[in-house]
Parts: C-alpha cells; structure tokens; sequence
C-alpha cells in the first residue's frame, strides 16, 4: 500500500511540474513545447520503446533458453560475457554507432535500444533456466515428459519470475535510453530534451524529462505487477517459507 | 519381468560404468542394486527406463526390447522416484501426483479420484494435502508426495533411486516400513538403488550387488548374508553380517513356548515347590491360560500372599512380528534373559531367549569355523 502512495506522490510531482513548464508558455524569447507536441513526443518515445523492447524480447528470451541447451551450452560463457561487457559500453556510443550505420532516424534507434536492452533478458532468461532444480528436470524426463512438455510444463513456469525481472529492468532502461535516441531524430521526448538543451532553457529540458521519468516509473510499476502475476503460486509460497526459515 | 541381457555402458571418454550385465528381475520382485559409489547401480536402473542409453546388449520389459519402444511412452509406464524427490515447486500436491495421468491424457475426474486414491495409499490426508505446494510440506511428507506420484498411474514396474536417501533415520525407518506395506498390496515389479546394506536387507526380496560396474553377487538377502561369494562381498556386507541376518528373522519364525508358565489363580506354596524342583528362579505369570500378566518370582511366593500381589509387571515385550534384531537388542537393553511375545489381544504366544537366538545363529549364517589346531 505505501508502495502506492509513495508512486502517487512520484508521478504527481513528475506531471505537475511537466504540466507547470508547459503552462509557462514562453521562457525568454523561447517559447515552450505545447501540450500537444509534450504529448505527441511521450506517445513517441512509448512507440520506440514498445518496439524495441518487443524485438529484444523476441530475439531475446529464445536466445537466452537455447544457450541453456545442451549442445550450444558452450557458447554460453562467451554470450554472457559478450552482454556484461555490451552493458559497460554507453549508451550514447551504442546509439552513435547504430546512426553511422543505418543512417539517422527511427530505424536505428529502435536497433541500437534493441541490442541494449536484449542483454538483461538473454543473462535473466539463461539464469531462470539454469536455476530449474536438476532433480525436477530428471523426474519430469524419468516420468516420461517430451522435451517440449519439460520447457513448457516445467522450465519456462520456473523461470518465469526471472525472465520478467529481466524485461521489467530491460524496459526500465530502453525508457531512459530512448531519451538519447531524440539525437539521431527518431523523435520522442529525447527531441524535447534536445530542444531545450540547443536553447539552454531548463523549463523546456524539464518538459521532456520529466515526463520520460513519469514513464519510467509508470512501466516499472506495470510491469512489477505482471512480475507478481505470472510468478506461479507455488512460487510465492516457496519464497514466503525460505523467508521465514531465514 | 525385467531382463537384462549383457548390458553394457561405456561412455565416450572409455570409461566402463557397467559392464556385460546379465540378470531378470521376475514380476512382483523387490530388486535392490546395492554396492559403493561408483559402482554402477543407478547407471544399471536408469538404462531400463533409458535415462541412460545403453552402448551394448539388450533390455526387455515383459518380452519386448524397450528399444523398440517410443521412449516417451516407455517412460511413462514405469514409475520413476529418486532421492531429491524432484516435486515441481510451482504445482499443487494433487497435480504432482497426476503428472503421468494428465500425460495420459486421463479424464480430469479420474485424475482426481486416483490422486485422493494415492493420499490414502501414501497415509497422508487428501482433504488437507492436495491443494498443497511441495514447499509448505515437511521432508517426509514431500517423500511420499515423491512415492505418490511414481504410483501415479499405476505402472507396473517401479524404479526408485535412493528414494529414502535423504530424510533423517527415523523418518526413513517409519517411510521404509510404511513402503513395505505398501508393496504387500500393490506387488510391483521394483528396481531399488541405495548404497546402505541394512536398506537393502530389509527392503529387498533379492539384492544385486555391484562393483565397478559389474554385478558381484545376485542373491535374496539370507542368501547374500549366508553365503557371500566373495572377499568383497563379505567385506561390504560387514564384520557384523551375523547380526544383520537377525533382520531377516520375526520373532514367529523362531520363538518356542514357555517352558514353564504359572497361572494366578495357582497355590503359591504348590508353585514353589514346582519351581524349585525344576530349577527356575523366575517364571511367566499367565491368567486364562495364555493372557500374560507379568513375572513371578521364587523369593516372592509366600503362603499368605495371593500371588496376583506379588506381579513385577513385564517391562518389554515383542510380538510376533518383531525382528529378530531388534528383540534382541530389547533383551540386551533391559537385562532380561527371556522376552515374552505378544499376540495383539495380549496373550502370550510364545518366547525368546538368548539360547534361542542363538542356535538360529548357528543354524541360518554359517559362520567361518574357527581354525582347527591339531591337539597333538
């Protein structure tokens, strides 16, 4: 419950100062963004995520369960090190270099948040896999479940809690990351930003990020919900007495 | 039946788990695989259900080569129960134990009445545990569960890999004996792995005993311990092998009547007499002729005294079920020389003492006889 309050206050002063900003109507000789292009860029930035984080998960989490699979296992200590390191490279290279190579715009942010943000959901997809206990996949194999009955019945059920704290963070990060797209020109609130910083005024920087925080905290709490409903209940029951016996 | 026939596992790197091993294991028989680790039991009991693959030789289930068969539903018509149990953490109780059923494909009501059914059979309570997740039960419980579920759709033969193995001693005891009732009902065709020699006697109707892949000795547990094949086999059986044949033995097989009994109703001073003339200090105290009272003894009996006011009540006493072992550790820990055997309405139906354990000794385990040195 103040977990809710304490998200209401966030995102309450978050839109109050978005719309307070909004509401000045002109800093200097500068005017603000409108209403409308505020809104239209928020819309923006959700659609570049929505779609990047769609193709990270898509390409990610069925990377992350095959290197779990016997026969490409050993590709798996080169892939997870190739994501950790990914993760120390900045954003803004990433984003840079995917410009260079696909040209300003759209399609190259969407490539560069991809790319970043797959890494959480390939390590948490592979970790969640690996975690399933050995003698739980040996009793479903022994008691005569196909391959395909083990994934769906026994590991992804297991995992699930994991691969959703990997999308939750993953999408937390491509909503702050697309804020560095708006310099590539594929639009969202990141061009807002850009606006504001070309001009040096505070209140127009401040319409674009506040507003790209609001979302950040938005889809955390979303997906932190989804994290709760997909965690099957034997789950929950089984952390509840791990955390008791502690 | 299960039968192997020179069944051979070598892995890629040469090593030799199991090597040309012959053995039947008939219908309805409690095969224990028992040696140290290493030896290639479990490997032996997973290429039946063809967790392991076998590199040579041949396995047949009721005549038919479990090659020929879709693995999936080989698998699915052996009961399969290992040592970590492997309950999935994110199903109920009740699902667990449908695992192979829903496989099957059973219609749902079916599944339940033979989950309810599995409860019962397993002595836990249907009604408080089939909508339980396997973490809000305890380590025997989630056992059961485990017992429970390869039961699930009554498969004819069991596989069962040190499924005792990781509870605490009493609790193994309880589930052991608890099993062995079970098996007495159901009569399964059973494959048992465990490296502990007093399970295996006790669990076993025969014991396949293995050493570095190769089976050593194939005998029922009387068998093993009687007449052990070899060095190795005597060696992992125990310097205490003589005892451990006591397991084998119930009190009914062995105990004889009472060579002297006293009833309450009786004139002490006759009884006295009697006693002192065949030389007992103590006797048995019976009442109706067989209903066991307690002891009596010699010094006690006076003319006044009735003798129902002189009982020393029993402290232990055994039935006819009691292991051979275990009534003599009874008689050994409370100093008694002769153990009074109970029937359940309390009437005495036989005894045993330390002269008669011990000529079963001598009779059931041949024990090395001592070097002949030549009086001359």
């Amino acid at each position: 419950m103040r977990r809710y309050v304490i998200l209401g206050v966030l995102l309450a002063i978050l839109c109050g100062v978005t719309i307070w900003m909004t509401s000045l109507g002109s800093v200097g000789i500068f005017k603000v963004a409108p209403p409308g292009k505020v809104l239209g860029e928020a819309l923006r930035h959700l659609q570049i995520v929505a779609v990047a984080e769609g193709f990270a998960i898509l390409i990610g989490i069925p990377v992350g369960f095959l290197v779990t699979r016997r026969a490409l296992r050993y590709i798996s200590p080169l892939l997870i090190g190739i994501a950790n390191i990914g993760q120390t490279i900045p954003t803004l290279a990433f984003i840079a270099m995917a410009a260079l190579a696909l040209g300003m715009g759209f399609q190259a942010a969407v490539v560069a948040l991809a790319a970043y943000t797959i890494l959480p959901i390939i390590r948490n997809t592979y970790a969640g896999i690996r975690s399933v206990d050995p003698a739980v996949r040996e009793a479903a194999q022994g008691m005569g479940m196909s391959k395909w009955q083990i994934t769906t019945r026994v590991e992804i059920p297991l995992a699930r809690p994991v691969i959703m704290a990997g999308i939750r963070t993953s999408t937390v990060v491509n909503v702050g990351t697309a804020a560095v797209a708006g310099m590539i020109g594929a639009g969202g609130l990141g061009a807002i930003i850009m606006s504001g910083i070309a001009v040096r005024a505070t209140a127009i920087v401040i319409q674009g990020a506040a507003p790209t925080a609001a979302l950040a905290v938005v889809l955390d709490a979303v997906l932190a919900k989804a994290e709760d409903w997909t965690t099957p209940r034997g789950l929950k029951v089984l952390k509840l007495a791990q955390w008791q016996a502690q | 039946m299960i039968k192997l026939e020179s069944v051979s596992k070598t892995y890629a790197d040469g090593t030799e788990a199991v090597k040309d091993l012959s053995m039947e294991i008939s219908e309805g028989e409690f095969c224990v695989f028992l040696g140290p680790s290493g030896c290639g039991k479990t490997t032996s009991m997973k290429m039946i259900n063809r967790l392991i693959p076998l590199t040579a030789g041949k396995i047949s289930i009721d005549g038919v080569d479990t090659m020929e068969l879709n693995v999936n539903d080989l698998r699915r018509g052996i009961g399969y129960a290992i040592q970590n149990i492997g309950l999935f953490p994110h199903l109920t109780v009740e699902e667990n134990v449908c695992t192979v059923p829903r496989l099957l494909k059973w219609p749902k009501a079916k599944q339940h009445a033979r989950a309810e059914e599995l409860m019962d059979l397993v002595g836990m309570d249907p009604g408080t545990f089939l909508s339980r997740y396997p973490s809000e039960l305890s380590g025997g419980q989630q056992q059961r569960v485990g017992v429970a579920r390869c039961l699930g759709a009554d498969p004819p033969i069991l596989l069962m890999d040190e499924p005792f193995g990781a509870i605490d001693p009493i609790t193994r005891s309880r589930l052991q004996d608890e099993f062995l009732k079970i098996q007495a009902k159901i009569k399964k065709t059973i494959a048992f792995v465990t490296h502990d020699i007093n399970e295996a006697i006790k669990m076993g109707d025969t014991i396949a005993l293995m050493r570095e892949g190769v089976l050593v000795q194939y005998a029922d547990p009387a068998e093993l311990l009687g007449s052990p094949k070899n060095e190795f086999v005597r060696n992992f059986i125990g310097a205490d092998r003589v005892l451990k044949g006591l397991r084998l033995l119930r009190a009914k097989n062995v105990m004889k009547m009472p060579p002297f009994l006293v009833n309450v109703g009786e004139d002490p001073m006759q009884v006295k007499q009697r006693m002192e003339g065949a030389g007992f200090r103590w006797s048995m105290l019976v009442e109706d002729g067989d209903r066991f009272l307690g002891w009596v003894t010699c010094e006690d009996l006076e003319p006044s005294k009735p003798i129902r006011e002189i009982i020393t009540p029993p402290t232990v006493t055994a039935t006819e079920d009691t292991p051979l072992n275990e009534a003599l550790s009874l008689m050994l820990s409370s100093a008694i020389g002769t153990l009074a055997i109970l029937d359940e309405d309390e009437r005495l139906v036989g005894v045993l003492s330390f002269d008669i354990i011990r000529d079963v000794l001598g009779e059931n385990v041949d024990v090395e006889p001592p070097c002949e040195e030549d009086a001359t």
